[in-house]
């Protein structure tokens, strides 16, 4: 008998860590300027402490101005797909559920189809629109998801499938009236991509704010995993051990959908992270949501800051939308997780 | 209910479980007449007393059971464990007296037996919790009390029903609670099963001071092993009292819709068997 322990959680997220450090490093070496492995640590490590006169100046503005933020949006939506995506498993008790399922990512679409539409060139108008839509879609999968007052996870399945698939027959109306250059860059957002510069000009400040909105959310999840694991053996018996179901079914289903709506409106529908991740780590750590919730969010950030490595080196200096990598790379993932279940 | 105040002698002190006048009532709709009803219903429950509850399908013996489990409100009535009204304590405290062991729902990802009875103890402590070395203590205990220590390292769903009866046993004993509920446990055991999981029933009764409520269609274990059976038809309580009280033929009969006959044998406990 050898019980989970926070010291066995912090060693292995510090492992994850590492490889996401990794990661992140060969990231910041991919691209049109050529700067050293060694180069891009110096810089990083000058960054930390502060000393920018200590780095040249085109090495400052390539890993600081250019790379790093996208690899820093890359890190947010992996943890927060893979975290929502875990969150989804246990509330739907459906290991087939994704970040998607609900209805989020539709609704986010369709936000930010309408703000293309209607305000083309306003500056942050499409994550704001996303954002919005997502949450009207949050809030009525909530109210069409419950039976008898509570949230039923048939019932919201439902709910969000049906929501899904009518906001997809908007979006596919409303693309029929947009034409050229916009048509692209709404294919690349259904798709997932990560090129959009920060909305704002204090750049420090917006990812401040994202990766707060991020830990909350996710803090939020985390404090109901050991509620979780109970659910996921029986939601009848974990009431009778004293878990209060339906509280627990909304926090995860609010913050699971708040993380889904971050990471949807910042950078499209990015497929298969926040279904395949938590799998992943299951197989690695085990099916303990204690483990298993800071394990995705780490993994599912090392995953999407390495496809987006890949999707800008296939084929540069074209770039690919990083929901294409994922998805090429991700469906034979799955059929391999899928055959090996069935044994 | 005469007989069941006759029932009541003097053991320890205060009742541990005290049923009064409980009842209860599903509707389909509702503005429509109750599906079903139940009650009320009396009785009262002892330390170290195993009660049985009997009645056939239908009767409401589970409908009962969710009631003193506190999954479920009475319409009238109370229900009180150790003094305390159950749909009144807190989610978690209630845990920690009652214990309700029903048919497990299929697993979504694999779990360690010792894992599963570990969740046992999920009650005691914060709500993010790690256990401690006590609670693996008291997990151990319940394996091995149970006879299901080799289990402990194998998967969930990979040992048979009757050791997998034991293991759920197991957690429930680690919740450590004062009223144990067991939901027609022996209904995929075989017989040699069945038998030893009422002796081990027993067995906790007697020695773990607890107070056990089964809910059976064994009419002849629920006879052998239990204090008192309450007889349940069609949602009403028809008799509680001693086995050799509650098993008369007519009633018995009139009950199962079966003919049957009912002897006394030697150790003074009935043996119901069907007439061909």
């Amino acid at each position: 008998m050898r019980p989970l322990t926070p010291k066995r959680i912090i060693g292995s997220c510090a492992i994850l860590c590492a490889v996401l450090f990794v990661a992140v490093v060969f990231s910041l070496r991919t691209g049109a300027y050529p700067i050293s492995i060694r180069d891009i640590v110096l810089t990083l490590f000058h960054g930390i402490i502060g000393r920018r006169d200590q780095v040249p100046s085109e090495f400052w503005s390539v890993v600081f101005t250019i790379r790093l933020p996208r690899i820093a949006l890359a890190i947010l939506v992996g943890a927060a797909l893979s975290t929502a995506g875990a969150g989804f498993q246990a509330l739907l008790r459906n290991p087939l559920a994704d970040p998607y399922v609900l209805g989020v990512s539709s609704g986010a679409a369709l936000g930010a189809i309408l703000s293309l539409i209607f305000a083309p060139h306003t500056v942050g108008a499409i994550q704001v629109a996303a954002f919005i839509g997502a949450g009207l879609t949050i809030a009525a999968v909530y109210f069409l998801g419950r039976r008898g007052g509570q949230l039923d996870s048939a019932t919201l399945l439902l709910a969000g499938i049906v929501a899904a698939s009518f906001l997809s027959a908007i979006i596919m109306f409303l693309m029929t009236t947009i034409t050229g250059h916009e048509l692209r860059g709404m294919a690349f957002w259904l798709m997932g991509d990560l090129s959009a510069p920060p909305p704002a000009s204090n750049v420090l400040g917006w990812f401040g704010f994202l990766f707060l909105a991020f830990f909350i959310a996710a803090g939020a999840i985390y404090s109901t995993s050991s509620d979780l694991n109970l659910i996921l053996t029986g939601e009848q018996e974990a009431r009778h051990l004293g878990v209060n179901v339906n509280r627990v079914k909304l926090v995860v289903y609010v913050a699971a959908s708040v993380l889904t709506g971050l990471a949807v409106s910042v950078s499209g529908a990015i497929g298969y992270v926040g279904l395949l991740v938590p799998h992943v780590m299951r197989m690695l750590f085990g099916s303990d949501y204690r483990m298993l919730i800071p394990a995705s969010a780490i993994g599912g950030a090392v995953a999407i800051v390495f496809a987006d490595m890949l999707a800008r080196t296939i084929v540069a200096p074209t770039e690919l939308p990083v929901g294409a990598m994922t998805a090429v790379a991700g469906a034979p993932v799955f059929i391999y997780l899928m055959r090996r279940r069935v044994r | 209910m005469a007989s069941s105040q006759q029932a009541v002698a003097v053991k320890d002190a205060a009742p541990r479980l005290r049923v009064e006048q409980a009842s209860f009532a599903y509707s389909a709709t509702d503005r429509s007449a109750p599906a079903f009803s139940l009650g009320p219903i009396s009785f009262e429950a002892h330390r170290r007393e195993m009660v049985s509850i009997l009645g056939p399908n239908a009767s409401g013996k589970s409908t009962l059971l969710r009631l003193i489990a506190g999954v479920l409100r009475p319409l009238s009535g109370r229900i009180e464990v150790d003094g305390a009204e159950v749909t009144a304590l807190e989610m978690r405290l209630r845990a920690q007296r009652i214990a309700l062991v029903s048919q497990e729902s299929e697993l979504l990802f694999p779990l360690r037996v010792w894992e599963y009875v570990l969740q046992g103890r999920y009650p005691y402590g914060r709500r993010l919790r790690f256990e401690s070395s006590d609670d693996c203590v008291l997990a151990g205990n319940a394996l091995a009390q149970v006879g299901a220590d080799p289990l402990r390292d194998r998967w969930m769903d990979q040992i048979s029903g009757g050791e997998k009866q034991r293991v759920i046993l197991a957690r429930a004993m680690a919740q450590q609670p004062s009223l144990l509920l067991l939901d027609e446990p022996t209904q995929h055991l075989d017989i040699g099963g069945k038998l030893e999981l009422l002796r081990r029933l027993r067995r906790l009764a007697d020695e773990n001071r607890y107070t056990v409520i089964v809910v059976t269609h064994e009419l002849n274990l629920a006879a052998e092993f239990s204090d008192r059976i309450v007889l349940m038809h069609r949602g009403k309580c028809l008799r509680v009292g001693a086995p050799a009280e509650v098993y008369e033929r007519g009633l018995i009969e009139e009950v199962f819709e079966a003919p049957v006959e009912v002897e006394i044998r030697p150790s003074g406990r009935p043996r119901v068997v069907l007439r061909g």
